[in-house]
C-alpha cells in the first residue's frame, strides 16, 4: 500500500493506482481496529470541551500537557455515569480507539468513565495494577470456578452498610439454605485496608467456607480506595477458597476486582453469582423426579416384556405339550394295534371256517350215505385182512343202522 | 437422610439419576435407587421450604 502510494506520488498525472479518500480511510481504520492494544485500553487525562446534546451522546476531548484525543461516549454508556463530568476534571476512561471517517479523525470510544480525583491516586493505582499484573495475579488461569451449591459463604464488608443488606436480601431470596459468615470491617478510611486484610484472614482460618464475597456499596473513588490497596489485593489473591468482588457501582473498577476469582459489578450481583437460584433448582428437582419415574417405569416395562417373551418360550418347552403329543402317539399305537388284532382275528376266523369246511368233507356219515360201511372188530376199525381170521365176529355200521357179521373166509391182502 | 445437607442430598441425587440412566441394573436395584432418589428429592424440596438464612458474625474491629 505504502509503496503504491509513493509510486502514485511520483506519477502526478495518473488517476489509476491512486486511492479514494474513503478507501484510504477504511484502510487506516482497519489498521487501528486490528491493533489489540487500541481495542481495550484505559486512558487518563483531563476533560475539555465536554458536551452532551439532546441525543444523549457525549462528545469531549481528553488531554494532558502534551496531547489531546477526541472522545465520544454513547448514550447507553453515558446513562450509567455515576458523576457529572466537567471541563478540567481528571478522568480515567476505558474504551477503544477507532477512526471516525467523515471527519478523518481518530477518536476514543469510551464505555466507562471515572473521575480521577487526585492524580497521585491514579499513579498509585496504576503502579499497583502493573506490579500485580507483572506477578501474574490477574491471570485468567488463576481464576477458580465457584462451587454450584455453596453451604457456607464468608462475607467481608461493613456490618452496617447497604452492601450487607443487599447481599443478605439476595441470598435469602435465591438460596436461603446458605449460611453466612460475616467478617465485619471498615470499608473506607485510613483503617480500612488493614481491617479488610484482618477480616479476610479471620475467614481464611476457617475450613468450612465454600467462597468469600468482598463487597462495598457505591461511593466516590476515594471511598472505594481501600479496595485498590496492594495488601488487600494480595490478601484476596491468596484466598484458600474462590473469591467474588462486588465493589461500588457497575462502572467502578478496583484492583480487588482484578485479583478476585469472579468480578461482580455490585454487592447484589456478587450475591447473585455466589449461589444458585432456588426457583431453578426446584424446577430441575421436579424434572429429575419425573426423569427418574420415567426411567423406572421404562425399565419395569422392559422387564415385563422380557418376562412375557420368556413365558412364551417356556410354554413352547412345556412338558404338557409333550405329554399331549405322547398321548396322541399312544392312541395311534393302540389304534394300530387294534387294527392289527382285528385282522388277525379275521384270519383266524377264516382259517376256522376252512377247517370247518374240510371237517364237513370228512364226516363219515356222508360216506356211509353213499353206500360205504365201517367194519369194527372188538371196537377197532378194520382196515386190512391181516386183522381178520375165519370165525371172527364183526360189527358193521351202515348209513342207517348196524348189524353183526361173521368172517367165513380171508384172502391174502394185495 | 435427616442429617444430610442440601448439598450432599443434591450430590447423591445426581449420582442416583446417573446410575438409573446408565441402566444395566437388576430390578431390585432399580426400585431401591428410585425410592432413594425420590426420598432425596423430597428432602431437598423440604430443606428449601424450611430454610432460613443463618448469619454468624465474627468478632470484628468495626
Amino acid at each position: 500500500m505504502i509503496r503504491q502510494l509513493e509510486r502514485t506520488h511520483g506519477d502526478m498525472n495518473m488517476f489509476e493506482g491512486s486511492y479514494s479518500v474513503s478507501e484510504i480511510t477504511a484502510h487506516i481504520k482497519d489498521r487501528l481496529d486490528s491493533d489489540p492494544t487500541l481495542q481495550d485500553l484505559w486512558v487518563r487525562g483531563e476533560i475539555s470541551n465536554w458536551s452532551r446534546p439532546r441525543s444523549g451522546h457525549c462528545y469531549f476531548t481528553i488531554k494532558d500537557a502534551g496531547a489531546a484525543i477526541r472522545a465520544v461516549m454513547w448514550r447507553f454508556a453515558a446513562d450509567r455515569l455515576s458523576f457529572l463530568p466537567q471541563d478540567g476534571q481528571a478522568v480515567l476512561a476505558h474504551g477503544k480507539v477507532s477512526v471516525y471517517a467523515p471527519q478523518g479523525s481518530y477518536q476514543l470510544y469510551v464505555d466507562t468513565l471515572q473521575p480521577a480525583g487526585r492524580g497521585a491516586l491514579y499513579a498509585q493505582f496504576e503502579a499497583v495494577r502493573e506490579r500485580l499484573a507483572a506477578e501474574g495475579l490477574f491471570e485468567t488461569s488463576r481464576k477458580r470456578p465457584l462451587v454450584s451449591f455453596p453451604a457456607r459463604v464468608g462475607v467481608v464488608t461493613s456490618a452496617t452498610g447497604a452492601a450487607l443488606r443487599d447481599i443478605l436480601h439476595v441470598l435469602e431470596r435465591r438460596w436461603p439454605v446458605v449460611q453466612v459468615v460475616l467478617a465485619p470491617t471498615l470499608v473506607q478510611g485510613e483503617q480500612a485496608p488493614s481491617q479488610i486484610v484482618a477480616a479476610l484472614e479471620l475467614l481464611y482460618r476457617r475450613e468450612d467456607l465454600d467462597l468469600i464475597i468482598v463487597a462495598r456499596g457505591g461511593g466516590s473513588i476515594e471511598d472505594l480506595w481501600a479496595f485498590n490497596d496492594e495488601q488487600v489485593a494480595r490478601t484476596i489473591a491468596r484466598s484458600p477458597v474462590p473469591t467474588i468482588s462486588g465493589v461500588g457501582h457497575e462502572t467502578d473498577v478496583t484492583i480487588s476486582d482484578f485479583v478476585a476469582d469472579v468480578r461482580a459489578p455490585t454487592p447484589s450481583a456478587a450475591a447473585e453469582v455466589a449461589v444458585p437460584d432456588q426457583t431453578q433448582v426446584r424446577v430441575s428437582l421436579n424434572g429429575i423426579q419425573k426423569t427418574m419415574t420415567e426411567s423406572v417405569l421404562g425399565s419395569l416395562h422392559k422387564k415385563g416384556q422380557q418376562l412375557g417373551s420368556l413365558q412364551q418360550q417356556l410354554e413352547k418347552l412345556s412338558p404338557e405339550l409333550r405329554i399331549v403329543r405322547y398321548r396322541q402317539h399312544v392312541d395311534e399305537l393302540v389304534a394300530q394295534l387294534e387294527r392289527l388284532g382285528e385282522r388277525r382275528i379275521q384270519a383266524w376266523r377264516e382259517r376256522l371256517a376252512g377247517l370247518v369246511g374240510r371237517l364237513g368233507g370228512l364226516d363219515p356219515h356222508a360216506t356211509l350215505a353213499r353206500g360205504y360201511a365201517i367194519v369194527h372188530k372188538h371196537g377197532r376199525v378194520v382196515q386190512s385182512t391181516d386183522q381178520l381170521a375165519v370165525g371172527d365176529e364183526l360189527d358193521v355200521r351202515v348209513a342207517r343202522g348196524e348189524f353183526r357179521a361173521g368172517v367165513t373166509s380171508v384172502e391174502e391182502s394185495g | 437422610m435427616e442429617n444430610m445437607t442440601l448439598e450432599q442430598a443434591l450430590g447423591e441425587l445426581e449420582q442416583v439419576v446417573d446410575q438409573l440412566d446408565a441402566g444395566d441394573l437388576d430390578l431390585n436395584q432399580v426400585l431401591n435407587l428410585y425410592e432413594r432418589g425420590q426420598l432425596l428429592a423430597r428432602h431437598c424440596q423440604q430443606q428449601l421450604d424450611e430454610a432460613e438464612l443463618r448469619i454468624e458474625q465474627l468478632a470484628g474491629d468495626e
